[in-house]
């Protein structure tokens, strides 16, 4: 089996043998990070540009210096700032981006299904950095490994992921991820933040921290966006933090060894304790932020390759 | 020639529910005679089917305001090639039809322009936005057939109930869409499994009921003659069933899209298949094509809505709604033929005879005296829809590169030919 991705523009397309090989990949360098720090610059004399028409600090950061530990030349475009201010489509400026042959496109857009049709108008790789409420495949990727490297494996696992379901993209994909690696997955939420349908996906839904987290190895926590008070999804954050925000208490109910995750940014008191997120025996908060890093390498690189065999074949 | 007789056809006659191998004759424009079995003479219709020709309830063409994406020219063209003779159109367009002015300017244009009928509708209330009430006695003596504001809904009841009360004096019929505004609000695909997953913002089925009751209730109120454009989903078809039960004067009509594509068709963010309202789950559109069957819902409508590539070349969100439709309405209608769900003079029930009858208009039957508004169908001839070989001006069908089977081979309006597969292709 080989991984044979064009792009990277969810999990919902990836088999479980190319999440095998992108997590081994990766790990090797998140090994050599804590390292040597050799990599061999797969990615050099390659374009890499960073288009996020949603803001981001960490995410963005992180795929540029993958790009760069890695030798690509790598270039950031402020996307809500420029072009789609004066008009221009997305797809015209996927036409302007592309007729400069960048390598690999990273994109955030905050609408669904916006990467995928970025992708179908370029022929670089793309990689999606998070499309609406839709996919952020490699945040799932650097969950998935650092629940490996935690738990000594990614399947047969009870995994709960708590909190704002509806309006999180890391959530479906970790859906995907965990249910294409067999892995016994619970939503935990306010019914407001559960979608619809949701019980259809294969997991389990819980309305009730306690009984969601009963005995889980993995407590998965999502941000609230503060903006959800406006649309009367829940009344307030402090009812919201006694009712499903991670505490001891509830953590308690989990198996003695849970791990606890974060995507972060996180609202200290809003969806997690901050005692919790800083004990460093439960929270694996920072060594996900670490481990993105060598996801996005393992992705571009994988990605690369496959463009450059492409290339030489088209040369051919 | 608006004279001829056209034999060795299948007659599809809805009023009586018939279809019969005969011929049809036609003088000064007018179906003079019908009759069964061979005659000699006149032009052989191969033994094609003859209908009544098609009454398109909410056809939107882009005039005023729009020309770029559909103008009264290429929406009659496409029309007449989609054996639609008598198109009602609608008033949601760029510059509302709002004032008699505006529709006497649609009348004039389509009368130089058109080869089919047209009958527009008018706005309820000005520029559509729910507050004053348009001049609906003025815009019934320019022509308007029906009132609505399209796709947005009047909010204030208060306002719908006195334009209602107006409407009922002057026994104007309302065209409502019925959908909770604020439920349905920013909504892009119908809720459920599939829409969850895609990512997409949407709205349950029970805003369309909510909206149904709500204007049900008002019409209980105000005794106003009331067509609701699109009921889609299974959860209104109790509201409507008491309503008739209850005598009130209300019809419903249903696009074709609902009745033969489902939500799952939105596939990976396919924007053509982006309509209002969404597109509904299986179980919906089967318990929609038996309302047909049983006449709860009167009216299978194309929804025309032309839209430019532009428009539809964006996120899914971001996109705009609607789809082309008078060119495969037919085709598409016949898939619930071929499907033996709807019989042929089940579909030209619901697509010529009661439109024709809810509006008043001298259409839809093939009955001696009738217009001559006619068309002649293949009903088995297959192939794979291209939708740049529409007349349509805009190219957005969701039935682009499906496999379709039947279609128009010739129409007349008043018995003058106004289009000619045969002529066209050989052109």
């Amino acid at each position: 089996m080989k991984f044979s991705q064009t792009h990277l523009l969810g999990i919902e397309d990836l088999h479980p043998l190319e999440i095998k090989i992108l997590l081994d990949r990766a790990n090797t360098h998140a090994e050599a990070e804590r390292g040597s720090r050799q990599h061999g610059e797969p990615l050099r004399g390659l374009t890499q540009i960073n288009m996020f028409f949603e803001a981001s600090t960490r995410t963005q950061a992180s795929f540029e210096i993958a790009g760069k530990r890695l030798g690509a030349d790598v270039m950031n475009m402020a996307m809500a700032a420029s072009s789609l201010k004066k008009g221009e489509t997305l797809i015209d400026t996927a036409l302007t981006l592309n007729a400069m042959h960048p390598d690999l496109l990273v994109v955030r857009h905050p609408h669904s299904g916006a990467v995928k049709l970025l992708a179908d108008k370029v022929n670089c790789a793309v990689l999606n950095a998070g499309d609406g409420r839709h996919e952020h495949p490699t945040q799932a990727l650097l969950d998935a490994l650092t629940i490996k490297r935690a738990k000594g494996r990614i399947h047969r696992l009870n995994i709960a992921i708590c909190g704002d379901i509806a309006h999180s993209r890391v959530a479906r994909s970790n859906i995907f991820l965990l249910g294409k690696m067999e892995n016994r997955v619970r939503l935990v939420g306010p019914p407001t933040l559960i979608p619809a349908g949701a019980a259809d996906w294969g997991v389990e839904v819980y309305g009730d921290m306690e009984e969601g987290l009963r005995d889980v190895d993995v407590v998965m926590m999502l941000r609230l966006q503060k903006e959800r008070m406006d649309g009367a999804f829940i009344p307030s954050e402090r009812e919201y933090f006694h009712r499903f925000g991670l505490n001891a208490e509830k953590l308690s109910f989990a198996k003695p060894d849970a791990i606890v995750m974060h995507p972060g940014p996180m609202n200290r008191g809003v969806e997690i304790d901050g005692t919790i997120a800083d004990d460093i025996n439960r929270s694996v908060i920072q060594e996900q932020v670490e481990m993105g890093v060598a996801v996005r390498m393992a992705a571009m690189e994988l990605l690369a390759e496959n463009l450059r065999e492409r290339r030489e074949k088209g040369a051919a | 020639m608006t004279n001829a007789l056209l034999r060795n056809a299948r007659l599809i006659d809805p009023e009586a529910g018939t279809v019969t191998e005969g011929w049809l004759r036609i003088e000064g424009g007018r179906i003079a005679e019908t009759g069964e079995g061979p005659r000699a003479g006149g032009i052989d219709c191969n033994g094609a089917c003859l209908a009544p020709g098609i009454v398109d309830i909410g056809v939107k063409v882009g005039e005023p305001g729009e020309r770029h994406k559909e103008s009264l020219r290429t929406a009659g063209r496409a029309a007449a090639a989609g054996g639609v003779t008598t198109m009602v159109t609608r008033p949601d367009t760029a510059t509302p039809i709002d004032t008699p002015e505006v529709l006497e300017f649609v009348i004039r244009r389509a009368r130089d322009a058109s080869p089919v009928k047209v009958r527009p509708m008018a706005a309820l209330t000005r520029a559509r936005q729910g507050r004053e009430m348009t001049e609906i006695g003025f815009l019934m003596d320019a022509g308007a057939v029906a009132f609505g504001d399209g796709d947005a809904v009047t909010a204030d009841t208060k306002v719908l109930s006195r334009c209602m009360t107006y409407a009922r004096s002057l026994g104007a019929l309302i065209v409502g869409h019925p959908q909770e505004p604020g439920l349905s609000s920013g909504a892009a695909v119908t809720s459920g499994k599939f829409a969850s997953l895609r990512g997409l913002p949407a709205v349950s089925p029970m805003a369309e009921r909510m909206g149904l009751e709500r204007d049900l209730a008002l019409v209980e109120m105000t005794g106003v003659r009331y067509h609701a454009d699109q009921i889609t989903t299974a959860a209104s078809l109790p509201a409507l069933e008491r309503a008739r039960k209850a005598g009130l004067d209300v019809t419903a009509g249903i696009s074709i899209h609902h009745l033969t594509l489902n939500a799952l068709d939105v596939g990976d963010y396919r924007t053509f298949f982006k309509v209002k309202p969404p597109l509904r789950d299986e179980d919906d559109r089967l318990a929609m094509v038996e309302a047909v069957r049983t006449g709860l819902i009167d009216v299978i409508c194309s929804m025309h809505t032309p839209q430019d590539e532009e428009s539809k070349r964006l996120p899914f969100e971001a996109a705009a709604s609607g789809a082309v439709g008078l060119e495969t309405l037919l085709p598409a209608a016949l898939r619930l033929y071929h499907a033996e769900a709807l019989s042929l003079p089940e579909l030209f029930r619901a697509m010529a005879l009661n439109p024709a009858k809810r509006l008043g208009l001298d259409a839809g039957r093939l009955s001696e005296g009738a217009p001559a508004d006619l068309v002649l169908f293949d009903p088995d001839v297959p192939y794979i829809l291209d939708r740049f070989g529409l007349h349509s001006k805009s190219k957005n069908t969701p039935f682009d590169g499906q496999r379709m089977q039947g279609r128009v081979l010739r129409s007349w309006v008043d018995g003058a030919v106004v289009y000619d597969r045969a002529a066209e292709t050989n052109a």
